[in-house]
């Protein structure tokens, strides 16, 4: 288990746990009760902590690196899935993951970045960072989806769209903005997720949809919060002023009616149990494609240019 | 209707004053570091005299420079929400907004006006870079809807010119989300048929250029603007090794198929007013032809059948030569009730070279004065709200032979229409 900075008083109380149960073979009667005492406390404290996280904690919990990302999320809620790979005029970018696959019961498209769970597949994955394939690659699955009428479902989770030579030469901005207006535009169902990370640009070119949802402790900006302080105060010293600033949580969020709903994680976070958080989205995924198949598809183009036009008439007080 | 009562407000700006320089004025070029006398300058639109090298304008300016005779009519912005995050870094950003409105040309980032070029009315929106670096937040995404709506009503191009360094990071969240309210905005644009063209100025970068700006109908650029994603630093930072040269750049974007034009800024007016023309005016200038008395027959039916011929899935924007064929089917065709801007020269038409039918000329009469004048308000709600539903082959406006009213720099292709004026 990986802990946050925040986390080490939980990690010693564990670890002190952990040492407690090698010891139960001594026989001793109140080791048992020992351990209960200590695993009641420890609990308290986590739920303490994660019920007050800050913005910035709750950054560094969305970049948690045993978070479950993309794969994770294929793995467990759909079947058949049929990865499907390239743009058709550059390459391949295995940032951005994508596929047909079943889920419940329906065909369906997904798409997503992969950050990785180890430094050859973050490496691999690019961090979860895509270059201008990857997001012409979403616009082609997206596309295939209108084309069979099945939904979309997109999985974000990125620092943001990778900075590079290469990428800029083939259009970074240009494939962002083309994948922005590509979601606006299919008439079948598109659904987002924040997963972990809502990097800007990165972020919104796979989330222009139907219903957008976050993660308890996930995050979406306009900048991470050490760009930010870089630029408006000029020092890194100021991260966790510009995460309180940025008001970038799922909560926060929620309040200024950019996202849907908010989705619970497990205590202490999705990095606790991954399969519970996982089966927590794809519940909320299934009620909210139930609800959508109703619609026409030029209803549901309708109704996402709609929502987009409505957000941010509301402010935080 | 109520929109336009509501926000579009014109206040007349004819000519807008200049500053008052004194007359001995010199500035230095921030390139190439050499004096240019500033009446050279102004006269050279403010391109460097010695290397070319093109200074940031303003919006004022740049409408003053592109639009026919300098007039144009800005319209009032929508209002919105001030500071939904009152955020603050080492400053308050409501007070940043109001040091920059004290300074500024308009309430925030972004000009919108109408006017002619070329006697083609368009809408344009201008960036200004000195009003927090052009960044775009709420009231920028608002402008550009604005601009869009206001289009989609005078069935009019969209020019939109960015000039800013990307969201504003002070609305958080909600300047993020302006990326995709300004491709729905560009995106009611040409699903309307109408051409939405880009300029991209120095700079256009981060989510400005990840969104509306690289989504024109054609793109051009002024010379040496910075155009990307990334910033630069940050590229550098991430692959730590030298960026090529020119990297960025308007001729680099060109050369890697970003950009389809880098043109001078003393060309650029000419430029746009060619292409507004190729765009809008696809088939030849209609040729009058005396019609035999009593063989027109063009009244309701007729009419109505003038508007289907849009939605049959052709890609309107070529020529059609059932256009031109047959004389008697062009009164039909240019009384279409889908060009407003067109409605004015079908009369003069109508009036001016069919006298001998009479019958058709009163009847041309009302239906021009319904549309014609006051050219914001008619029909273009209506058009503006199923804008969304159409997807695609709406090409209406850009089927319709002409959009030109009366100019002197129109190109005089049509001799009968200067004929019956
Ligand atoms: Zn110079």
């Amino acid at each position: 288990m990986h802990f946050l900075d925040f986390e080490k008083p939980i990690a010693e109380l564990e670890g002190k746990i952990e040492e407690l149960r090698h010891l139960t073979d001594d026989s001793e009667v109140n080791i048992q009760e020992e351990v209960q005492k200590l695993q009641a406390k420890a609990e308290r404290l986590l739920r303490q902590t994660y019920a007050r996280l800050t913005p910035w904690q709750k950054t560094q919990v969305a970049r948690h690196p045993e978070r479950p990302h993309f794969g994770d999320y294929i793995s467990r809620l759909v079947d058949d899935f049929q990865p499907l790979a390239g743009d058709r005029s550059y390459g391949e970018d295995p940032a951005i993951q994508g596929g047909l696959a079943r889920f419940r019961g329906f065909s369906s498209v997904w798409i997503g970045q992969e950050k990785g769970h180890d430094t050859a597949t973050r490496v691999r994955h690019n961090f979860g960072m895509a270059r201008p394939e990857g997001y012409r690659k979403a616009q082609r699955l997206m596309r295939l989806a209108e084309r069979f009428q099945v939904p979309i479902f997109t999985l974000v989770d990125t620092p943001g769209a990778y900075p590079g030579v290469g990428a800029e030469e083939r259009g970074q901005a240009e494939a962002i903005a083309r994948s922005i207006e590509t979601c606006l535009e299919v008439k079948v169902p598109l659904i987002s997720v924040i997963i972990g990370e809502g990097g800007s640009g990165g972020a919104i070119a796979l989330a222009s949809a139907n219903s957008v949802y976050m993660l308890e402790h996930s995050v979406y900006s306009v900048i991470s919060p050490e760009g930010c302080a870089s630029i408006l105060w000029r020092s890194g010293e100021h991260t966790k002023d510009a995460a309180e600033q940025l008001k970038l949580t799922a909560q926060d969020l929620h309040k200024l009616q950019v996202i849907d709903r908010v989705i619970e994680e497990p205590l202490g976070g999705a990095q606790r149990d991954k399969a519970a958080t996982i089966d927590a989205v794809g519940d909320v995924l299934e009620d909210e494609l139930h609800r959508l198949r109703a619609f026409t598809g030029g209803a549901l183009k309708r109704k996402r240019r709609d929502k987009y036009l409505e957000i941010g008439r509301v402010g935080l007080s | 209707m109520s929109w336009i009562s509501n926000y579009v407000r014109p206040k007349i700006r004819a000519l807008v004053t200049r500053q008052d320089i004194p007359d001995d004025l010199w500035e230095k070029c921030p390139d190439c570091g050499q004096m240019i006398f500033h009446r050279e300058l102004e006269k050279a639109l403010r391109v460097c005299t010695h290397c070319g090298y093109h200074l940031r304008i303003g919006p004022n300016e740049r409408m003053r420079l592109l639009f026919d005779s300098g007039q144009f009519t800005p319209i009032e912005l929508p209002e919105t929400i001030q500071d939904p995050l009152k955020f603050r870094d080492r400053k308050r950003y409501s007070d940043r907004l109001r040091e920059a409105r004290a300074k500024a040309e308009a309430t925030d980032a972004i000009m919108v006006a109408h006017g002619r070029m070329g006697g083609h009315p368009v809408v344009m929106a201008c960036f200004d870079f000195s009003f927090m670096g052009g960044s775009m937040g709420i009231a920028v995404g608002e402008g550009l809807l604005a601009a869009a709506r206001l289009a989609c009503m005078q069935e009019a191009p969209l020019l939109v010119v960015p000039a800013s360094g990307g969201a504003r990071m002070q609305e958080g969240i909600l300047s993020l989300m302006q990326m995709p309210r300004t491709t729905v905005a560009v995106d009611m644009v040409k699903e309307k048929g109408l051409p939405y063209v880009v300029l991209l100025t120095d700079p256009t970068t981060g989510g400005v250029s990840a969104s509306f700006a690289m989504l024109g109908d054609l793109t051009l650029a002024e010379p040496g603007s910075v155009i990307g994603f990334a910033g630069q630093r940050v590229i550098e930072a991430t692959v730590r090794e030298q960026l090529p040269e020119g990297f960025q750049r308007a001729e680099y974007l060109r050369d890697h198929g970003m950009v389809d034009q880098v043109v001078d800024r003393r060309e650029l007016r000419d430029r746009l007013i060619t292409l507004f023309g190729l765009l809008t005016r696809t088939t030849p200038e209609a040729r009058i032809v005396r019609i035999p008395e009593g063989s027109l027959k063009l009244d309701g039916p007729r009419v109505a059948g003038g508007g289907p011929r849009i939605d049959d899935g052709r890609p309107t924007a070529e020529p059609q030569p059932a256009d031109t064929g047959e004389a008697q089917q062009q009164p039909a065709e240019k009384r279409s009730s889908w060009s407003l801007s067109l409605t004015g020269r079908s009369r003069d038409k109508a009036s001016g070279d069919k006298t001998p039918d009479k019958p058709k000329a009163e009847k041309a009469k009302p239906e021009t004065a319904k549309s014609d004048r006051p050219k914001d308000t008619q029909k273009g709600d209506k058009q503006a709200d199923s804008a969304g539903e159409t997807g695609g082959h709406a090409h209406a406006a850009s089927a319709d032979p002409h959009q030109a009213g009366g100019d002197d720099e129109t190109p005089a292709t049509d001799p009968d229409r200067r004929a019956a004026e």
